[in-house]
Order: structure tokens, then C-alpha cells, then sequence
């Protein structure tokens, strides 16, 4: 489902004097669907760069990212939107909407963009909400008035609305207590059932033990600390 | 798929200035493409280029009419292209008061474009531009007031019904949320969110707030004396700037 | 005769409104430019109807004058004495009588032939000046046809009085081409633009003219659920007893005492003339018309 192959990346800063400074080189791994592979390494090795990459998000120097046909690395940028509609989810660590949207609307938006009904895509989101124990009298509130946890978990029942066929979670157990916690990882394994393939940051060893089927360091894709 | 809008080459001149120079991009159906720049950087003559309000010194402006396909709206004969003016684009000014009839009710501005294709059922127009206005979150009873009597934010609610109402294919705006408060700006943010899902609309959004580029479009054109320096997904230019320029542009915003 | 050249104007002038008038009659309804002369009267008492009747009148014409219908009001007799005194030509208060007529406000009772010319005083000839303040912009819209403009006027009077409130000036469509100012008609007399004579409107201070051709098709505009409507005052005239003219409304004494009469003095005393008797008329005698 995805394919890295050979990617880097380096960050040209134009406005101190031209520094060049690389980041990554030759990452290759695959995933395939139904596989959760969880992202380690130590602070500054790469892995919030790696997925970013995966999802479009910074540019790849060179090599390719190829997920459901389509070679991120290299695509038009409405391919790519269509990428992340149709095929890729993202759950980060920050939620980002437009303010005054209700948090109803927020996590059912992935459902009504790829055409569900407005019932159905409500329905799903409600379930997802109560799931994740966001209390309902918040629902119609805007999330950006919401604590971190709160937040958090806003943006996982997001992440989780749509049966993206390949997922990427970057530290989706952060900061949530126990309950939560186990929601979160219930739903990172019935999303592997269906077949999704996961690429994920987890701190939380347990959790990645848990449901990472194996894991890969980014230290091995930077240069000049590889292992 | 065929783009729905196609520009190659465009170039404007001031006398020996540039107002922009060399732009092409392709934009496909349900797009939404931000223009940022600085004051002077050539994003409101490229717009005005587009839209037929200027007529660039060179280059191609190839729009997919209903009718026959990808037509250069450049070398188009006028009538025609005042047609699509107020049939499938919309021009949302920056300054209300430049995109309304201010002497005009609000219900006879949204209703100007219906009967300039012509609507002649006085009852049906009423109800057309009723729903409009709601749809704009502004009252029902308002629709015999004047705009001189709404707020800024009204005013550019009202501006906005009035051109979609004809369900354009493509909107053009100038800086659509300058001049209105942040309150304001977020409800307007909201609502145009809503209105380019709902209407599947294309747009592209002059603008030199990069807030209002990030929650609006999902691609990215930074332009800069005219030439453009740098195109990509919203996001990716606006996390992983590659041009100069751009570095600079986004490092240079306040952070909340 | 006189010192003046025939109907005040040089030959020049009146052959360049000539112009002006045969190019408005071949494009019904569009408003041509041409060079407006000082006339020896201030804007606002016709001076474009004034030199479009002095571009078209002939030594052998018989020309009446009327303002709001009659044809005795100071500005009426100022122009009939004008051309009596430079050309020369035969003057009539009867309408049927007249080979030219000049006109402020009112197009006559009496349906005109084919013989006559009707000459309108034209204050502001562009129908599109209430809503569009640019001259270049509403010259384009009359030359691309884009007249929704002129329909949001009509929306507007609809919204604020619950009908078209427009009661003079009312805007046509001349031939399904050119939008046009009927001038300030009663929109009672728009019906009436479908006719047999030549119409001519001169505007000066705006310096244009435009014309209908006879029998040219003029359509009021209108929308499907709220139609044009020809009104007059719901009352005949209390002299003649016409119920089919257009009447001026006059407050007779102190106590708001009213009294309806035909605004088109000729008609009414045509038709007291032949035995009609208003409400609050007195049948007059032969020799006192």
C-alpha cells in the first residue's frame, strides 16, 4: 500500500546565508495493507519529517513516496488532494480548523467530502465523539475553545471517520488517560482489520508494542547518524 | 479531465513595468487556488487579467464554457465575455461598496444577475434572493434594505449571494476578508468553506493573509515583482517554503 | 419675414440634425449624439425638442405646441410665438389640424396619421441614469442589450410600494432591440407609442436624439406577475365627461374642493365643442371655443 523508496530531503535556508542542511537520505520501507509500522528514533532523527513527507506535506528532495498509485514525491498538487480525500488520513498532533465550526461538523467533514450523506456522516461522527468520551454538550461548540486532551481526541475521531485505506498517526496516544487511551488503540486495530496500512509515531512504548506489527528507526535514514 | 481554467503566458505591462509577467498554471473543477504576495507584487492585475477585467499584453486565458469547451477568454469577442462575466464567474471585490449597487435594496442587488439572464417573475426573483440571503446568514427582513445600512461584514455577505446566485462555476476574489474584523473574517472564512463544498465551486483568492490561504485553498501560487516564484499544495508551501522569498514571507507572520 | 433664417437655426446646423434624426429612425430607439446649439432659452424649456422641430419643419407647415397637454402655458406659447416669428409657418391649437407638433409630457388624445410628426422635449433621454451613473458603462450595456439593469428599477418599485410605482417616464423596448425614455409621459400615454405618425425626441442639454419610426413595436417593460398597466385617474372629466383621457387633478377652493379635467385641452374642448357636458361642466357656445 506504501512504498518509500530512496527518499531525502534537505532544507535550504535562503534567508541565513543559503545553509544547506540535509536531513534525510535513502529512506526506503514498505507497508503493506493491514500492517501498522511504528516510526522510532530519537528526538530529531526525522520521523515527524518522514511523515510529513509521506502526506505531502514537505517535498522531497528526491526518491519516491508511492501510495495508492500515486507517487507523492512527484504529484500535482489535486492529485494529491485527491490522495488525501480519497486514500490518506492524518491524525497529527494539532488540530486545524476554521474557527466557529461546530465539532460535529469538524469530524464529519472527511465523511462529506467524499460524498456520504449528511445523516450518515452526523451519525458516524456522533458515534466516534461518544466513543472517545467528548462530552455532548460540546459537540455543537467549535473545538478550538477545547483543552489539549479534548482537542486531541477531536482530531483522532476526525482521523477515524473515514475508512482511509492508509493512515498515519503521529503520537495519537499522547496525553490521553487510560480510557482513552484504549479507544484509541481499539480503533488503531479495527482499522488494521479492515486492512488499512498504518505508519505511526508512538512514545508510548506499550502502545506500539501493542499494535505496531514492526518497527523502523529513522535514525538509519539520517545522514551522519545513522546507527 | 479538462481544466477548467487554462492560463498560459500571461503577461501585463505598465509601460516599461511589470505588472506580472510569464504565468501559467491549469485549474481543475473544485479547486481553490490562493494568490499571495505582497502590495505591488502583480496578484491584483493577475486576477484583473483573468477576469477579463484587463486585457493582458500576452498570453492565454482558456476558460471550459458550457458550450464549446476551452475557449481563450482573451481573444473572445466582448458580449461573450461580459456573458460569462455574470453567468459562470463571480467577482467578489474587497471593498463591498466596488462589488454592490449601494442605492439598490439587497433584495434587487442579488437579484440583478437573475434578471440580467432574464428572470422576469417578479415572485420567483423574491424568493430566489429570500433563500440567497439566508444562506448568507443575513435576515429575511433586511431584503428591502439598503446595503448603506449593513455592516461591513453584511456588506460583504451580500456582495457574495449576489454573485453566487446564478451558481457560477468560478469565483474571483480580491482579498475577501480585508478590512473586517477577525470575528468577522472567521464567520466569512466559514461560510465561503460551505458554499465552495456545497456548489462544488472552483476559486482563486487574492489575498496577503496567509491565515485566510490556509483554511480556503488547497493550492498555492507566491508571487513576487510580478514573476511567480513558487507554486505547490497550500500546506507544503506554507510548511516547506523553497523559494527565498517565501522563507520570508512566512517567517515574517505573527504567531498566535 | 424676419432677419432670422428660416426657423432660427443656420442651414448647416439643421442639416447635421437631419442627420441625427434620419440615423435615430433607422435604429429605433437609439439615442445619436449630435451637436447641440445654444437656443435663445434655457435648458429645460425644450431646447432639444425646440431644434429638432426647427431641423424638420417646412414653410408650408402648420405647427401647434403643447406642455402637459395644453397648449396655453407660458412655455407652449413661447415656442409657437418662436417659430410664428422666425419661419413663419402656420400655428394651430387643433391636433388634427397640425402637421408638426412639439411636446412636453403628453402624447395627444386624438390618435395621429401618418401625415404628422410628434417632436418630444427630452429632459434626461438614458433610461439606465437612475442606476448606472457612467455614460460609458450604459453605452455599453445598450450595445451589448444587457438591460437586467432596468428590470432591478422595476424590482425596486415593486418591493418598496407593492407595484411598479413608476408612473411617468416609464421605459420601453423599441423594435425587441433599444431600451428607451418614452420622456416624462404619463405611462397612461405608453400604449399610445405604437402609432402611425414619426416620433422625434430631442434632447439638448444631453445632446442627443432618438426616434420611432411609425408603427415601430414599443413594448413597456414588466414582469410576468406584475404587467404593465396604462393608469389614469379612476374618474372622468368633469367638464367633458371623457372617462377615456388623461386628467389633471385641481384643487378648486379651500376646503379641498377637486376637479377632474382632460390634461389635453384641445380634446376636451373638442369634445365640449360638440355637446359632451362633464359633472361640473357648462355646455359652451359655438362662438365662445
Amino acid at each position: 500500500m506504501i512504498q518509500v523508496e530512496n527518499l531525502s530531503k534537505s532544507f535550504t535556508l535562503h534567508n541565513q546565508g543559503g545553509t544547506v542542511i540535509p536531513v534525510m537520505e535513502g529512506a526506503a520501507f514498505d507497508v503493506a495493507a493491514g500492517e501498522c509500522v511504528g516510526l522510532i528514533g530519537a528526538s530529531g532523527a526525522g520521523k515527524s519529517t518522514l511523515m510529513r513527507m509521506l502526506y505531502g506535506n514537505y517535498l522531497a528532495a528526491s526518491g519516491h513516496v508511492r501510495i495508492g498509485g500515486v507517487d507523492v514525491a512527484t504529484a500535482e498538487p489535486r492529485e494529491i488532494l485527491a490522495l488525501r480525500r480519497e486514500t490518506l488520513g492524518y491524525v497529527s498532533q494539532f488540530l486545524r480548523v476554521v474557527p466557529r465550526v461546530s465539532t460535529l461538523d469538524v469530524v464529519a467533514e472527511p465523511l462529506l467530502r467524499t460524498g456520504h450523506a449528511l445523516d450518515a456522516a452526523q451519525a458516524r461522527a456522533r458515534e466516534l465523539l461518544a466513543r472517545l468520551n467528548i462530552p455532548e454538550r460540546l459537540w455543537g461548540l467549535s473545538p478550538t475553545t477545547f483543552s489539549g486532551g479534548e482537542q486531541q481526541r477531536v482530531n483522532i475521531a476526525r482521523g477515524f471517520a473515514y475508512d482511509y485505506p492508509a493512515l498515519l498517526l503521529d503520537e495519537p496516544t499522547a496525553s490521553l488517560d487510560a480510557t482513552n487511551r484504549e479507544v484509541v488503540l481499539t480503533l488503531i486495530e479495527d482499522a488494521k482489520a479492515r486492512g488499512a496500512a498504518i505508519v505511526g509515531i508512538f512514545h508510548d512504548e506499550a502502545a506500539r508494542d501493542r499494535v505496531c506489527d514492526r518497527v523502523i528507526d529513522a535514525a538509519a535514514f539520517t545522514p551522519g547518524m545513522a546507527a | 479531465m479538462t481544466p477548467l481554467l487554462q492560463v498560459e503566458g500571461v503577461a501585463k505591462f505598465y509601460g516599461a513595468r511589470v505588472g506580472c509577467t510569464d504565468v501559467s498554471f491549469d485549474l481543475y473543477p473544485g479547486e481553490v487556488m490562493g494568490i499571495v504576495g505582497e502590495s505591488g507584487s502583480g496578484k491584483s492585475t493577475l486576477l484583473n487579467c483573468l477576469a477579463g477585467h484587463l486585457t493582458p499584453d500576452a498570453g492565454a486565458v482558456r476558460f471550459d464554457t458550457k458550450t464549446d469547451g476551452l475557449r481563450d477568454t482573451v481573444t473572445m469577442r466582448e458580449p461573450e465575455r461580459r456573458m460569462l462575466g455574470r453567468t459562470d464567474w463571480a467577482f467578489v471585490h474587497q471593498h463591498a461598496r466596488d462589488g454592490l449597487r449601494m442605492n439598490v435594496s439587497a433584495g434587487g442587488n442579488v437579484g440583478e444577475r437573475l434578471m440580467a439572464v432574464g428572470a422576469r417573475h417578479y415572485g420567483s426573483i423574491r424568493d430566489t434572493a429570500t433563500d440567497w440571503l439566508g444562506r448568507v446568514e443575513i435576515n429575511a427582513d433586511r431584503i428591502d434594505d439598503r446595503p448603506t445600512a449593513f455592516s461591513g461584514g453584511m456588506q460583504q455577505r451580500l456582495q457574495i449571494a449576489r454573485n453566487l446566485v446564478t451558481g457560477p462555476r468560478l469565483v474571483f476574489m480580491d482579498e475577501p476578508t480585508g478590512g473586517l474584523d477577525v470575528s468577522v473574517q472567521a464567520r466569512l472564512l466559514d461560510l465561503l468553506r460551505g458554499l465552495v463544498r456545497e456548489m462544488g465551486l472552483s476559486a482563486i483568492i487574492v489575498t496577503h493573509d496567509l491565515a485566510v490561504v490556509r483554511l480556503l485553498a488547497d493550492r498555492l501560487m507566491v508571487m513576487k515583482d510580478g514573476h511567480v516564484v513558487e507554486t505547490g499544495l497550500t500546506d507544503q508551501v506554507l510548511d516547506d517554503p523553497q523559494h527565498a522569498y517565501t522563507q520570508l514571507l512566512v517567517s515574517s507572520v505573527l504567531q498566535v | 419675414m424676419t432677419d432670422y433664417n428660416f426657423a432660427y437655426l443656420d442651414e448647416q446646423t439643421k442639416r447635421m440634425i437631419r442627420r441625427a434624426i434620419l440615423k435615430g429612425l433607422a435604429i429605433p430607439g437609439y439615442q445619436v449624439p449630435f451637436a447641440s446649439r445654444e437656443m435663445p432659452m434655457p435648458y429645460g424649456w425644450g431646447t432639444g425638442g425646440v431644434q429638432v422641430s426647427a431641423a424638420v419643419l417646412m414653410p408650408e407647415d402648420t405647427f401647434k405646441v403643447i406642455d402637459q397637454g395644453a397648449d396655453d402655458t407660458t412655455n407652449a406659447v413661447s415656442i409657437r410665438r418662436f417659430f410664428q416669428k422666425t419661419a413663419g409657418v402656420a400655428v394651430t391649437e387643433a391636433t388634427a389640424k397640425a402637421s408638426v407638433i412639439q411636446t412636453r409630457h403628453r402624447i395627444p388624445e386624438e390618435d395621429l396619421r401618418e401625415d404628422q410628426i410628434l417632436v418630444y422635449q427630452v429632459p434626461i433621454p438614458e433610461p439606465l441614469r437612475f442606476l448606472e451613473p457612467s455614460e460609458v458603462e450604459t453605452r455599453k450595456m445598450h450595445s451589448l442589450e444587457e438591460y437586467g439593469l432596468m428590470h432591478v428599477k422595476l424590482y425596486e418599485d415593486i418591493s418598496q410600494h407593492g407595484a411598479i410605482a413608476t408612473a411617468y417616464a416609464y421605459p420601453v423596448k423599441v423594435e425587441g432591440r433599444y431600451v428607451m425614455d418614452p420622456s416624462p409621459i404619463p405611462k397612461f400615454d405608453n400604449p399610445k407609442l405604437e402609432m402611425a405618425a414619426i416620433q422625434l425626441f430631442g434632447a439638448g442639454r444631453e445632446q442627443r436624439i432618438y426616434a420611432v419610426p411609425p408603427y415601430s413595436k414599443v413594448v413597456s417593460l414588466d414582469f410576468e406577475d406584475f404587467p404593465f398597466e396604462a393608469s389614469k385617474a379612476d374618474h372622468p372629466c368633469d367638464l367633458c365627461g371623457a372617462t377615456d383621457s388623461y386628467l389633471d387633478e385641481l384643487i378648486v377652493d379651500d376646503d379641498g374642493g377637486r376637479l377632474f379635467m382632460c390634461s389635453d385641452t384641445d380634446y376636451c374642448q373638442g369634445r365640449r365643442a360638440a355637446g359632451h357636458v362633464g359633472a361640473q361642466g357648462v355646455p359652451i357656445e359655438e362662438d365662445a371655443a
